[in-house]
């Protein structure tokens, strides 16, 4: 770009460590309209926002925070390629704004020194400018930019100070004349570097400096790796005897980098940064001494743990029920304006509660990272890690996968989309793989249903009840299973080194509200987008399996039947509940009547269902549940209830003709489950067909919105097909087991 | 001047940094995050369950694992 030419429009690379208010200063920038997405290939996140200065078009780009610029995985080179101007879906940069920690400004200063290496025009923003302050920590501003060479402003993100200076500055930036990129390192390092563009250029397509630089400084590093892809399996060898002879010469790979970059930083902040020469003892300090204590650390943990996980899993239960009675009532509300008939059931069963299954998750997804995000800014996530990486270190994990994993319990599908504070790829995939064999809410149902209708209600020794027990069992069995899963998983698909536990322990401060609400607002909306597309088309297909082919005239007929029925006798009715008489069995004749015609219509609900393209797999596919124990019922029970799990109940009332208004306690359904008989007059339903059955949903990936998650947060559909077939498999060889086991037992 | 390991180090204790062993991926990081010759570094605390350790370094609060912190060389403290 030439200085004369007055952009409209410029792009601006916003690059700093984790832990600066990165995030915050981007929202104050932009406000709150910034889009999110991925750089295709990558499970990076992309947000882009934009903002109009002076007539000046600003699109800012927030890379993801980062202590440096030396990539070693595909996803740590998206913010390479972005500054390079190779990542072809954001284009040239023309500024990048650097932010750091006015507050910790020498480890700050290594990632600008990369950035300054590249040569582009930048712009340094010391953030958290008060924090520094309070610390006694004084910099002088002028003399700073005026050493770099580039603008530097002071900020406040979260008090928003600064904001239209840190634009001007930007548009200013961006008509200055090209830098020339600093030269830190001694000449033999340069001249090895020369030696390597001649090594790696093909035609005229001459890797840039910094790539050049990248790929003799990172042994074993992602630049090494595509360019020995790229040209022949002779440039391992050849960087090794370059970095062997800088070795000779005194400068040793890699620990030169750090030692010339960090001897810059502290050569440019003499006589310009002035601090206390003790680090004072500030008031985070003394609040970490209690949360990472041997005891009162550990309580508070639980403590905060507890609460997250009482929030998401009964906190969510009010809204929850208020969204199922909006669906209810906007149901009966199109069902009372319209005909019975299929574009009705289509309206109804399938897209009013297709958008009811996409928003069910809302509030839970909504309260988890309300709390998430509270904790990150505040600085207490990284202390969670902390407390618990030596627990998730016997996995093959780190402390980092523990909230995620534990708010699968109530729900996979936040918890899924919390792996995203992961930075290591291959610990993020192996989490999201094993988050949802985590017990969550919806498996709650079939255990209450399946323990109350067949595990005796005793006591063993008088203390220990079968049924909790039972109960206690099936929770905990995924998260059992989980162990050996994630430990083949790490054996296998995700092989490789060790990845770092080095993590700054950033200082507590306080929440922002605005940064919180704006996150959550964010990954609500993300999961109704781009998940929630696709789950509902899902619900929709699997209402057309169980309405299709069947004529449903005279279930119509039947429903019409006892709707006019009730309305008739609905004086006698509300008598009849609201006496004695049902206690006493005098059934009034027009309420056996209604029940009658209620029988009718349920039974033939239950025809239409058996007789469906549901009924017809389930039946054509009993050879295969035969060996667990189960009849055709289980099964379509069982292939309904995939796309989510909790719709068993609902189906397993429509088998046995009680229609879909039953819930997992309902006595009129257990009863109907211990009294089904195979033809030959044996009962279906004994302790290890239960136990199978409920060993089944425990291990199985029956719900569609987290393979739908599952796809959008690996960016790729294979995790999700192979999540699916992994569960299955395993709840088919765990039922098979547990009904064969318990055979053994019950002879 | 006799060497020994970060992990060495007593709560309270500072020692000075001398090398970080290898080239491999943690070692890199461990230099990226200023664990650099002659930076002195002093051992804060342990999580609960005695792994990771907590550390301070160029004004800031460092989380190592045991097993990073052993590639760590330092002088030892007198």
């Amino acid at each position: 770009m030439t200085a004369a030419a007055p952009a409209k429009s410029l792009t601006v690379a916003v690059i700093g460590n984790p832990n600066t208010g990165k995030s915050t200063l981007f929202s104050a920038l932009t406000g709150l309209h910034a889009r999110i997405g991925n750089y295709p290939g990558v499970t990076v996140e992309k947000k882009v926002g934009c903002v109009d200065h002076d007539g000046v078009c600003l699109n800012l780009v927030d890379l993801p925070g980062t202590y440096s610029l030396s990539p070693r995985s595909l996803d740590e080179m998206v913010s390479v390629d972005v500054l390079l101007g190779r990542q072809l879906d954001v284009g040239q940069i023309d500024v990048v704004l650097c932010i750091v920690d006015a507050s910790n400004l020498e480890r700050n200063l290594y990632v600008v020194s990369q950035v300054l290496d590249i040569g582009l025009p930048t712009v340094l923003v010391l953030n958290m400018w008060d924090v520094a302050l309070s610390r006694d920590i004084r910099i002088d501003v002028a003399v700073l930019s005026q050493r770099l060479g580039i603008p530097v402003l002071t900020c406040e993100a979260h008090k928003r100070t600064n904001i239209a200076a840190i634009k001007s500055a930007l548009v200013t930036a961006a008509q200055q004349p090209t830098r020339t990129p600093q030269r830190l390192f001694p000449p033999e390092f340069y001249r090895e570097i020369e030696a390597l563009r001649e090594q790696t250029t093909v035609g005229k397509n001459v890797l840039p400096d910094f790539l050049l630089e990248r790929l003799l400084l990172d042994a074993g590093g992602y630049v090494e790796q595509w360019q020995t892809k790229q040209h022949s399996q002779a440039l391992p060898a050849q960087l090794t005897a370059a970095r062997d002879r800088l070795k000779a010469a005194g400068c040793r790979i890699p620990a030169v980098e750090a030692k010339v970059r960090y001897a810059w930083a502290r050569q440019l902040l003499t006589g310009v940064a002035q601090q206390p020469t003790a680090r004072p003892t500030t008031s985070s300090d003394k609040l970490d001494r209690f949360f990472t204590h041997k005891v009162w650390g550990l309580v508070v943990f639980c403590l905060v743990m507890f609460t997250i996980f009482q929030a998401i899993y009964s906190g969510a239960e009010p809204l929850m029920l208020m969204l199922e009675q909006g669906q209810n009532a906007l149901g009966d509300a199109i069902g009372s304006l319209m005909p019975i008939g299929p574009f009705r059931s289509l309206i109804v069963d399938g897209i009013v509660a297709g958008v009811g299954g996409v928003l069910a998750f809302v509030p839970q997804i909504a309260l988890l990272f309300l709390f998430i995000s509270l904790l990150e800014d505040c600085g207490y996530m990284a202390r969670a890690a902390f407390l618990m990486d030596k627990l998730m270190v016997k996995v093959g994990l780190s402390g980092k996968s523990f909230v995620p994993l534990m708010s699968s319990f109530a729900c996979a599908i936040p918890g899924i989309m919390a792996t995203r504070v992961i930075e290591n790829r291959r610990d993020r995939f192996v989490t999201i793989l094993v988050a949802p064999l985590m017990s969550c809410s919806a498996r709650l149902p079939v255990y209450v249903l399946l323990i109350g209708a067949f595990i005796p209600d005793v006591w063993y020794g008088g203390w220990l009840p079968l049924q909790g027990l039972t109960l206690f069992t099936m929770q905990a069995l995924g998260a059992i299973v989980a162990i050996p899963v994630a430990w083949i998983l790490k054996m296998t698909f995700f092989k490789g080194e060790t990845p770092p536990f080095v993590m700054e322990l950033p200082s507590y401060k306080w929440p922002s509200p605005r940064i919180v609400l704006s996150r959550v607002y964010d990954r609500v909306k993300s999961f109704i987008v781009r998940a929630g597309t696709l789950i509902f088309a899902t619900n929709v297909l699997v209402w057309a399996t169980a309405y299709y082919p069947g004529d449903h005239a005279e279930e119509r007929r039947l429903q019409a039947e006892v709707a006019s029925l009730r309305e008739q006798h609905g004086a006698v009715i509300k008598q009849y509940e609201e006496t004695e008489e049902a206690r006493r069995g005098e059934v009034p004749p027009e309420v056996a009547a209604i029940s009658a015609a209620e029988d009718a219509a349920n039974r033939e609900s239950q025809r239409l269902l058996e007789i469906s393209y549901l009924g017809r797999t389930g039946r054509a596919l009993e050879p295969v549940f035969l060996p667990l124990g189960w009849d055709w019922r289980i099964g379509v029970g069982v292939i309904a209830s995939f796309p989510a799990r909790e719709v068993i109940v609902a189906t397993l009332g429509t088998i046995y003709s009680l229609g879909r208004d039953v819930d997992a306690e309902s006595q009129g359904l257990q009863s109907a489950l211990r009294s089904a008989t195979w033809p030959d007059g044996r009962p279906i339903y004994t302790i290890p067909v239960a136990l199978s059955v409920m060993v089944f949903f425990a291990l199985c990936a029956q719900c569609a919105s987290t393979l739908m998650v599952i796809r959008r947060e690996t960016a790729h559909w294979g995790w999700a097909a192979f999540t699916f077939v992994y569960m299955t498999v395993l709840a088919y060889a765990g039922a098979w087991g547990t009904y064969h086991v318990g055979l053994w037992f019950m002879s | 001047m006799p060497k020994t390991t970060l992990n060495k180090l007593n709560r309270g204790q500072t020692g000075i940094i001398r090398d970080v062993l290898g080239d491999d991926g943690v070692a890199i990081r461990l230099l990226e995050m200023g664990l650099t010759d002659g930076e002195p570094i002093t051992l804060v605390g342990a999580a609960p369950l005695g792994d990771p350790l907590e550390f301070a370094l160029r004004g800031y609060r460092l989380s190592l694992r045991i097993s990073e912190a052993e590639r760590v060389e330092i002088d030892s403290p007198s």
